[in-house]
């Protein structure tokens, strides 16, 4: 049946060249919501297409990441573990990190994977590199659950901490999709990012505290290593609600980090949403 | 019907060219910005950042100040040379890219049938990109999935919906994709058919959904280099020239404009022309250039006059390097109407057997034409030197333009011309009646 034309419900759109706050329209970017989900989705099930191991493989990388560290800095380097089985402290850690580099990679790839889409048809291009970091999350919930059966296998105890753990799975999204959001952005015109990436992620493996605590950072430097370093705070906060008292976050660091992360994450969408319309001509 | 369903104010598109855009790296924008800091600190002008700002060669106008209204219902031709701002227009249409100043209001959704296919992830199953595709192309998931099956049916793929689409064939995936595309029930249907591609066929399909969608009593807009299928189809036309709207009105003023226009290359003239503009177009360091292009009539005189039905002989004059002209080449000719529409192609290879196997360094090639039944009218030619299935060297479009004369061939005092067909042909009609013939009488038996 033909629609009807004469039924103008359909809202008008105006397009005119936008800059500033006007660009940011979040109204716009609630409309395409549907479609978010389902790139979301869409990336979920191409993930591990045509691999043998499937989604095993979001189990098999942290653990064998722990296995490595274990062996390195738990039994040869014998790094300080805070009392907690050194394979637990590691995965704690682990978890947010694998998060943040798998999203970094796959998102600030994201945009020039989609070139077709992009020069064909319309959509907030913020759309595509968020909803691969959305999909990761499916990859962070298998290795949650593989802490869980570790910190079961361990024994270790489980304090009342435990219960703020989503706001910090919610931190750790929040200051992935601020450093993404940047990246893709600044990989469209400047390729240069593409080797920037694994760099920062390869160097961040060893300067974030993952196979060591960030406690044994000297008190005058733990300002700057949170701010220079958002996911230090993401990793404390996981292991303070994790292990409790013994791995309390340096306070002013923490927060600074926090707000670091925030600031990143409003800059770098606003920096989005007024390139992105030069996106097609550029890419 | 009062309020138009586009509205297009003042709209401008600025392109910078190579200079600005070479900013790839951030080494080159850290140079550029080491260079300009220099310049501010010598006190010398920043001579690029002016250029920049300027209308100098750095930037380019696709769009200058452009301005119409589109009503429910319009089928609209947009016409003009390829880099008149057609594509420009149809991108900040479909928002694409962002006009640079100016704005455009639009109710509906748009569609264009150049995004066929697009999302389509090879990875996923027919069904899974059905809902990916329909998505991305603006349908929510509960239109997609009220249309599903109507989907299904009209892509013939039913059986292989759980099937990767990487495992398709490419027929099944233009089909599949084509089905999503064609039930999206647009409210404005854009269709670029200078960038449309797929077969014959295909194209035939996209031409169909057209007629169906302006049927249906929808909008379209219709860019197209075939002024036969504007015609045929449009109720309006616009005709951009150079970034400039220069003509809004009726489809055949409009193609009239658009004709005249390129007729000015041509010209009037007698008989025959060639256009230097087109030659002077070749390099001069190019492994081969037509020189010049003769017309002779069949007592080997310059074409003045031709007639329906009449011969010629068409004479290119070729200088090519010495390097060049080993191996073989094939030269081809093509005739087209006023239109642009190919009627008749010719080629030494393959067309006709021809084997040409070692040039000269200065030559000429004839090809003569023995009778050729066309109406009256103006015909272009366009040249081509090509390795036959190998590379294209040369082509020279619309380089040469005749005229035939409408003749009354069929001796009945008509002069056939262009509003009465494109052929003449030898014909004969006759007439039998196949009813018996009346018996006036009674039969007495």
């Amino acid at each position: 049946m033909p629609p009807d034309i004469t039924q103008t419900t359909i809202t008008e759109r105006v397009i005119r060249s936008r800059h500033g706050l006007a660009a940011l329209d979040l109204k716009e970017l609630w409309r395409y919501r549907e479609l978010f989900f389902l790139l979301s989705w869409r990336n979920i099930l191409i993930r591990y297409k045509q691999t043998y191991l499937g989604i095993a493989w979001a189990l098999l990388q942290p653990v064998l990441t722990v296995v490595i560290f274990t062996f390195v800095f738990g039994k040869l380097a014998k790094f300080s573990s805070g009392g907690v089985p050194y394979p637990v402290f590691a995965l704690a850690a682990i978890v947010p990190w694998q998060f943040f580099s798998n999203a970094l990679s796959e998102s600030s790839n994201s945009l020039i994977a989609s070139q077709g889409m992009i020069t064909k048809i319309y959509f907030p291009r913020l759309l595509i590199p968020a909803s691969s970091i959305l999909s990761g999350g499916v990859d962070l919930l298998v290795s949650i659950l593989l802490l869980g059966v570790l910190m079961l296998w361990y024994g270790v105890s489980v304090s009342a901490h435990i219960l703020l753990l989503p706001l910090f799975l919610l931190l750790a999204f929040i200051t992935t999709s601020a450093v993404a959001v940047w990246f893709s952005a600044l990989n469209v015109k400047y390729r240069d990012v593409k080797y920037v990436v694994p760099f920062i992620v390869r160097i961040g493996m060893y300067i974030t505290p993952i196979g060591f605590m960030s406690s044994v950072v000297p008190e005058k430097w733990r300002l700057l290593y949170h701010c220079a370093n958002p996911m230090v705070g993401v990793i404390d906060g996981f292991r303070w609600c994790l292990f409790g008292a013994n791995f309390e976050p340096y306070w002013p660091g923490f927060f600074s980090g926090v707000a670091i992360s925030f600031f990143l994450l409003i800059s770098g969408a606003y920096f989005f949403r007024n390139t992105e319309k030069t996106f097609a001509d550029v890419i | 019907m009062a309020t138009p369903i586009i509205s297009v104010r003042n709209v401008s598109k600025r392109y910078y060219l190579g200079g600005a855009l070479a900013h790839n790296t951030l080494r080159d924008h850290i140079r550029h910005s080491v260079d300009s800091l220099k310049q501010i600190v010598t006190g010398r002008k920043q001579a690029s950042g002016k250029q920049r700002n300027g209308n100098s060669e750095d930037c380019l106008w696709a769009l200058k100040d452009v301005s119409f209204d589109v009503f429910a219902g319009d089928v609209v031709g947009v016409v003009g040379r390829n880099g008149s701002g057609k594509s420009t227009l149809l991108k900040t249409l479909s928002q694409i890219t962002e006009p640079t100043a100016g704005e455009i209001r639009v109710k509906g959704r748009i569609a264009s049938l150049l995004e066929v296919g697009t999302g389509f992830h090879p990875e996923l199953s027919g069904k899974e990109n059905i809902f990916l595709n329909g998505a991305i192309l603006g349908m929510s998931r509960s239109e997609i999935r009220a249309k599903f099956d109507e989907i299904v049916e009209f892509s013939e793929v039913q059986k292989f919906l759980d099937t990767p689409v990487k495992r398709y064939s490419s027929g099944m995936y233009v089909k599949l994709a084509f089905a999503v595309a064609a039930h999206l029930e647009p409210e404005i249907l854009v269709v670029d058919e200078v960038l449309a591609v797929g077969d014959i066929q295909f194209q035939k399909k996209c031409l169909g959904k057209m007629a169906d969608v302006s049927r249906s009593g929808r909008t379209i807009l219709f860019v197209s280099h075939n002024l036969a299928a504007v015609q045929k189809l449009c109720t309006r036309a616009i005709l951009l020239e150079q970034g400039n709207l220069t003509f809004d009105g009726s489809t055949s003023d409009c193609i009239t404009k658009y004709l005249h226009g390129a007729k000015e290359e041509h010209g009037d003239f007698f008989g025959y022309n060639v256009s230097e503009e087109v030659l002077k177009q070749q390099k001069p360091e190019a492994p081969i250039r037509v020189a010049g292009i003769e017309m002779f009539d069949a007592e080997h005189r310059q074409l003045r006059h031709l007639n329906s039905n009449g011969g010629f002989t068409l004479r290119t004059h070729y200088e090519c390097n010495g390097d060049f002209a080993r191996g073989s080449v094939s030269f081809m000719i093509s005739i087209k109407t006023h239109l642009g529409q190919e009627i008749c192609r010719l080629s030494t290879m393959p067309i006709s057997g021809y084997n040409i196997d070692e040039l000269a360094r200065v030559g000429h090639i004839d090809l003569t034409i023995c009778s050729l039944p066309l109406v009256g009218g103006r015909y272009l030619v366009d040249v081509k030197i090509f390795r036959p299935a190998v590379e294209t060297i040369l082509l020279l479009t619309e380089v040469a333009a005749f005229d035939i004369t409408p003749t009354d061939v069929y001796n009945s005092g008509i002069g056939m011309a262009q509003d009465r067909g494109l052929f003449v042909v030898q014909h004969r009609w006759n007439h039998h009646s196949t009813q018996p013939k009346l018996q006036l009488e009674p039969s007495q038996s």
